[in-house]
């Protein structure tokens, strides 16, 4: 793998030799990386099916209905939409060489992948506490299961998210960093695609 | 992205790649409104269950178009054609995944009762 990019970075470079040749070798990874993204969306789709197929064995405790909080989801849902966008903000000015303004950017998503995880940690807390937790039924088990994934992958992204601005601090804006950038771009873009899906299947269609 | 029509250099399509402010802030209106407006039809409105277990389900669907357009800029430009086609492939997979699953554990369900 990485000596296929070498190589085609170098005949590329010899082809062409103008400063945009990073885009191709970078290309094929960012490629790979979005097909990596597809299975990952098969996985999630599997736990999705699986909460389809077990939301209403309650074992005779609590439904969507008596432990949802739309309000509360529907902050978590802001979070997340607006760190999207600041991810986006952070991807223009880093494409601009804006070594400070991404770093601004990429602290601000993270900020607000932090608001939104601790939203998470709290109402799994809560229903915990309250006796709700994922062995209580096998509804229980199946949300804990398909929140808690996509709260895991947040949490990833998040710790990512640390490293690259570490890296960009450091090295700035150079090729490889933007490749791992665009990268994760992709991951925090498609993190939020899932939530569409989650709050539609889970909190709106079980508050219903 | 359609100032570069068919650009034949990937670093050019790469340049409508990663967008612009403007696409960022009307993609992320449109994916606000699109989430406001089923939170409201099930938190105080009074369509029917059914009316808008179909709207919401909808919304959703174009929100993530809205979300593959806007934000992970997917498109059918010569660059941008195997991303797309990969996410199609997934989606035919998916909506068997899931579909077929629900379909048959629903009619095991309907027939053990």
């Amino acid at each position: 793998m990485t000596s296929h990019v070498i190589q085609s970075h170098a005949a590329h470079a010899a082809g062409h030799g103008h400063d945009h040749e990073h885009h191709d070798s970078g290309g094929s990874t960012v490629f790979g990386f979005w097909l990596y993204l597809m299975t990952d969306c098969i996985l999630f789709a599997s736990v999705f099916a699986t909460y389809a197929v077990l939301f209403m064995n309650t074992a005779g405790g609590v439904s969507g209905k008596d432990i949802f909080e739309l309000d509360f989801v529907l902050v978590e849902t802001f979070a997340l939409l607006l760190s999207s966008i600041t991810y986006g903000f952070a991807m223009i000015a880093a494409h601009k060489g804006n070594k400070g303004g991404t770093i601004r950017w990429l602290l601000a998503t993270f900020l607000l992948g932090a608001v939104f995880i601790s939203m998470e940690v709290y109402e799994f807390h809560h229903l915990i506490a309250a006796g709700h937790g994922p062995s209580s039924s096998a509804f229980l088990s199946a949300f804990f299961a398909l929140v808690g994934m996509h709260g895991l992958h947040v949490a990833a992204g998040m710790l990512w998210m640390i490293v690259m601005i570490l890296e960009v601090n450091r090295r700035g804006l150079a090729p490889r960093t933007m490749t791992r950038l665009t990268c994760l771009s992709l991951f925090w873009h498609f993190l939020d695609i899932v939530w569409i899906c989650v709050f539609t299947i889970v909190y709106l269609m079980g508050a219903l | 992205m359609s100032q570069h029509p068919k650009a034949g250099h990937a670093a050019h399509a790469d340049e409508g790649k990663h967008g612009s402010v403007q696409s960022y802030i009307v993609g992320f209106i449109l994916a606000v409104i699109l989430t406001v407006i089923p939170f409201w039809m099930v938190m105080d409105s009074n369509v029917s269950r059914k009316a808008t277990l179909i709207a919401i389900s909808l919304f959703a669907i174009v929100q993530i178009v809205v979300h593959l357009k806007y934000f992970l800029h997917l498109d059918f430009s010569t660059e941008g054609k195997p991303n797309t086609f990969s996410f199609l492939f997934t989606a035919l997979v998916i909506v068997m995944l899931v579909g077929l699953s629900v379909w048959i554990i629903f009619s095991a369900n309907a027939l053990m009762m």
